[in-house]
């Protein structure tokens, strides 16, 4: 694969000898996408010129999405002003935060972003965006259990959306059921603004024992560094500064950059997976990291500096799958599916035997030395010589500065109160029939189908339920649950606000299921840090988000942050996509969405109040974006969770499903449909039946209570202050609002399933 | 049998992805699981084996063309020839026509897509030794979930799989992937070789499967091999 033309002429060795006798050299460092005062600190650090293999490494490394040097101020804030948990094993920093779940268990996950590559190539870019997260997961030392996938795309109507749609989800399909991992939950959404660049977030989670754990460093002078998995290629060679940065088109006349996207091999990630997991459990391994974005660069620098700092690397013992690379080439592929371990001496052999039976490529490259240089030799000459934190953590830091935009007031101001709304019966029932049937509210099981959800046999919950649900322990039924959620309508109306939106429902999809909400992780995907008015959005963001997880209490362990989320001058919505982890002793206890049971009674829990701006009805009838979103209540959500949390473990609902975008009748037709049961409501006093169905107050869930238990739950409620209003009951086969209209079951299926396919097929 | 519980191998090839999970189901059934590994000749005494699902060498050639070649793989033929039962679950099934001990192939599903589904399926045949804790006729649901689950042979054959009896299920409601004659699964002339292509390893369990209708694959087994001990 992407084998290079034979006849690329090696260039001349550039040694580190060559580079103090030849200090006037121009090197490429702009190509390289440097600029000029980052080169003048290199060569600061290092007192003379870098070789070209140390400008590589520099320049791959101190690449905004290795750095991330025009994010690291404003996410601080995750680490200033994180809650106290109890929870946190590892915090934010390593490669993902360890969260503790009891029972002796620990649980790492992690979402990252594979946008540009994914726009670039569909397929490979989103297969290889689950391939990475996989890793990552693995070099914490734990065994992956499930991941999830927030996808968007452009409209769902747009020629270009039916190209990259379905290739990313038949890469992540192709990827991630291949390794055996089930797919259990993750979003799909649509918006023009996502059409030049499409947003592919991957999450994984895994589970380890609280001894397990492991880090990235390479402690204790002679041990050895092992490089495992896939031989080293030509492709994704400067991946990681070319695509996840400005731009690229080819606009220019330069060469397609086609070629920087890597190849993903699932079953070579497989091998690799049960062949570092089986070296775990020997106990065999030192410290441990994955090569992903800039390759051995980051491997060999963050280990070397997260350790006592000293590492030597024999270039020439990498196994090549082209053996015409040059030494910088090796230095910055991408090549999928490898890792480096560092191993005490006497555990060399038994690991490298693990690797045979795995039929996995695995060879030493080096070993750790005093000192606290990181050198690289390449046939018998020294071609790097560098402190290795200068590679892997001393990059730029940026202040970028960031102005509100001139526009937000205006879209502020654009309130969605003007906007006509449905009066009678029969205008509802099509606004109903229009809201479900839109592609942001449909069914996405065309999609979803496509993943499997029931590999490894321990999937308690999977979409579309409000979360993802994974069995850990067989004996005790202890699990985790896990949702992603973000909403760029809501963000670009406001960011601060936007993103505690985003971690709310996250939050309330986890307590919806019945599940202790413990930590967030999270996928940052922005606009140009050139452009102010995109800083500004990224830097209210992570203010609203740091803040609202101090008053939930629930601490960022570690995320993503994806900025030149742009075509030309046209930037995405700020999309902050938060993942949240729960816990839940029982997993038998979980609440699932579907109305199964007719008689049960439907409870609104919360304040509905007309809240319209960025809501899925603004976007259904009339295209409009504009106003506030919905009022964050951090205090209701935390309230509201506890009740449900409660009202699970007691047997008090049979069902729930939490109120977001598309308001109250989109939960009931989903839960309804989910279950195929129909349900009569009644507007409660006091509320226009518009508003009651369409708005998206937060804060808001529809649980099914058996009339057993309608007293018990409804005291609880009261005793917690904690609105809760009786607004029907299961029943029959259509949806029907009292004294307005009724939909027939059949009919909200056919509307809600065939829209996806229709435009995909 | 080798006395107690039923015995019924797993085999792990390179890329196996279900192995855990028929294991699993096999406790559930009230057998003994027992993993076994593709580069092993022996079969350690196990009474049945089970070829998981997955993808075993990444399906890099066609799908099982590189797993029926394993070392094991000869200790299966000879053992399914002398009456083993022996099931292929969806990659194993692939293994299984790999290795002519059953008849056609499996190929790309016709829409093309992975496809993960609670499918409906009618026994057709309950008395192969993976199926007679079924009833001729019986509906039941379990997943389906594969990218090259097509089975076809020739016109011929098929008539011969029908006359005799030996297509052992049959998807209702929807085809999800293009088999000839709706069919999920067959058998050997004997009975003891079964190949599904749905998942009953997934269906073992109301907490992580559909229904618990998939046990009875196994309880099959294990009466199967009681009555011949």
């Amino acid at each position: 694969m992407n084998e290079r033309s034979e006849h690329t002429p090696m260039p001349s060795l550039d040694t580190v000898k060559h580079a103090e006798q030849t200090p006037d050299t121009e090197l490429p460092w702009a190509e390289l996408g440097l600029k000029e005062p980052e080169y003048a600190r290199i060569r600061e650090i290092l007192g003379r010129r870098p070789t070209g293999a140390e400008l590589a490494m520099y320049s791959v490394m101190w690449s905004e999405h290795c750095s991330y040097k025009s994010s690291k101020i404003h996410l601080k804030q995750f680490g200033t002003k994180a809650p106290d948990s109890d929870a946190l094993l590892v915090g934010i920093g390593e490669q993902a935060g360890v969260v503790d779940i009891g029972q002796g268990y620990a649980v790492t996950f992690k979402v990252e972003s594979h946008n540009h590559p994914s726009y670039v190539e569909p397929y490979q870019g989103a297969a290889t965006g689950v391939g990475g997260i996989v890793r990552d997961i693995i070099a914490m030392g734990a065994r992956p259990v499930a991941v999830l996938d927030p996808l968007r795309f452009g409209a769902a109507d747009h020629p270009d959306t039916r190209r990259v749609l379905p290739g990313v989800v038949a890469g992540i399909g192709g990827y991630g059921n291949c390794l055996g991992l089930p797919n259990i939950g993750g979003e799909v959404v649509f918006d023009p603004c996502y059409q030049g660049n499409p947003l592919v977030n991957a999450l994984c989670v895994g589970v380890m024992r609280h001894e397990d754990i492991h880090l990235a460093q390479a402690s204790g002078v002679g041990n050895k560094v092992v490089l495992y998995g896939a031989r080293t290629g030509g492709d994704g060679i400067g991946g990681a500064s070319l695509l996840a940065s400005e731009t690229f088109d080819s606009a220019d006349g330069k060469p397609s950059k086609r070629p920087a996207v890597q190849v993903g091999d699932p079953f070579q990630e497989k091998l690799l997976i049960e062949c570092t997991l089986e070296a775990f459990q020997e106990r065999l391994v030192v410290g441990i990291q994955d090569l992903g974005a800039a390759g051995l660069s980051c491997a060999t620098s963050e280990l070397a500096s997260g350790g006592s700092g000293g590492m030597r690397v024999e270039l020439d013992s990498v196994p090549l799958r082209d053996s015409s690379l040059s030494p910088e080439e090796i230095l910055m592929s991408e090549s999928q599916e490898r890792m480096c371990a560092v191993l005490e001496p006497d555990k060399v052999d038994r690991f490298l035997e693990i690797c045979e039976k795995w039929e996995v490529t695995a060879t030493v490259i080096g070993e750790v030395t005093d000192g606290d240089r990181l050198t690289v030799h390449w046939r018998g000459e020294q071609i790097v010589d560098v402190p290795p934190r200068t590679v892997a953590h001393d990059g730029p830091v940026l202040d970028r500065p960031y102005a509100r935009p001139a526009w937000q007031d205006a879209l502020q101001a654009d309130d969605p109160a003007k906007l006509s709304r449905p009066g009678t019966g029969e205008e509802l029932r099509a606004a109903v029939l229009a809201l479900v049937g839109s592609p942001n509210q449909a069914s996405k099981s065309w999609i979803t189908d496509q993943y499997d959800r029931y590999v490894l046999g321990d999937t308690v919950l999977a979409q579309p339920e409000d979360s993802g649900m994974i069995r850990i322990d067989e004996e005790t039924g202890l699990g985790v649950a896990l949702a992603t959620d973000g909403n760029g309508r809501y963000a670009k109306l406001d960011p601060y606000t936007g993103a505690q939106l985003a971690l709310s429902e996250a939050y309330r999809n986890v307590a919806t299921s019945g599940a202790t909400p413990l930590a967030v992780t999270d996928c940052l995907n922005f606009g140009s840090p050139e452009d102010p008015a995109a800083m500004w959005q990224f830097a209210e963001a992570c203010r609203g988000l740091a803040d609202a997880c101090q008053v939930l209490g629930t601490p960022v362990t570690g995320g993503n942050v994806s900025l030149y989320n742009q075509t030309g001058e046209k930037a995405v919505h700020p999309t902050p996509v938060v993942g949240v982890l729960g816990v839940i002793d029982d997993v038998t206890r979980r609440t699932p969405m579907a109305f199964g049971q007719e008689g049960q009674l439907l409870y609104l829990l919360g304040d509905t109040r007309e809240e319209l701006g960025g809501s899925a009805w603004s976007e259904v009838a009339h295209g409009q974006l504009g106003g506030l979103p919905p009022a964050v209540d951090l205090e209701r959500e935390r309230l509201l969770g506890e009740i449900l949390v409660a009202a699970s473990r007691d047997g008090m609902i049979d069902a729930a499903h939490d109120v977001s975008d598309g308001g109250l009748v989109q939960a009931v037709v989903e839960s309804c449909l989910r279950g195929r049961n129909g349900a009569r409501l009644v507007v409660p006093d006091g509320i226009d039946p518009f508003v009651f169905l369409f708005s998206e107050s937060q804060g808001r869930a529809v649980v099914a209570v058996p009339r057993s238990e309608e007293v018990r739950f409804t005291d609880m409620c009261g005793a917690r202050g904690l609105p809760a209003a009786r607004i029907g009951v299961v029943d029959g086969q259509e949806v029907e609002l009292q004294g307005q209209f009724s939909l027939p079951l059949d009919e909200l299926r056919e509307t809600y399933e065939r829209t996806v396919p229709a435009l995909l097929n | 049998m080798s006395g107690g519980l039923g015995r019924i191998g797993v085999v792990t090839f390179p890329g196996s992805l279900d192995d855990r999970d028929a294991r699993r189901a096999i406790r559930a059934a009230g057998g003994e699981a027992v993993a076994l590994w593709h580069r092993d000749r022996e079969l350690h005494g196990v009474d049945a084996v089970v070829l998981p699902g997955g993808f075993s060498y990444g399906d890099y050639l066609r799908c099982g063309a590189i797993a029926r070649f394993s070392p094991i793989m000869e200790s299966v033929l000879t053992g399914a020839r002398t009456g083993m039962p022996v099931l292929g679950i969806c990659n194993g099934f692939q293994v299984l026509c790999e290795s002519h001990l059953l008849p056609g192939a499996l190929t790309r599903n016709d829409h093309l897509h992975f496809v993960c589904r609670d499918q409906r399926l009618r026994i057709e045949n309950a008395e192969t030794s993976w199926t007679t804790d079924y009833t001729a006729g019986q509906e039941i649901t379990v997943p389906v979930k594969n990218i090259d689950g097509g089975y076809v042979a020739d016109e011929r054959t098929l008539d011969a799989l029908e006359a005799e009896g030996r297509v052992v299920a049959r998807y209702l409601d929807w085809n999800p992937n293009g088999s000839r004659r709706d069919i999920a699964g067959i058998t050997n002339q004997t009975g003891n070789v079964v190949g599904l292509m749905p998942h009953a390893e997934h269906a073992v369990d109301a907490l992580t499967g559909p229904t618990t209708d998939g046990l009875g694959v196994f309880t099959s087994a294990l009466r199967t091999l009681v009555g011949s001990s």
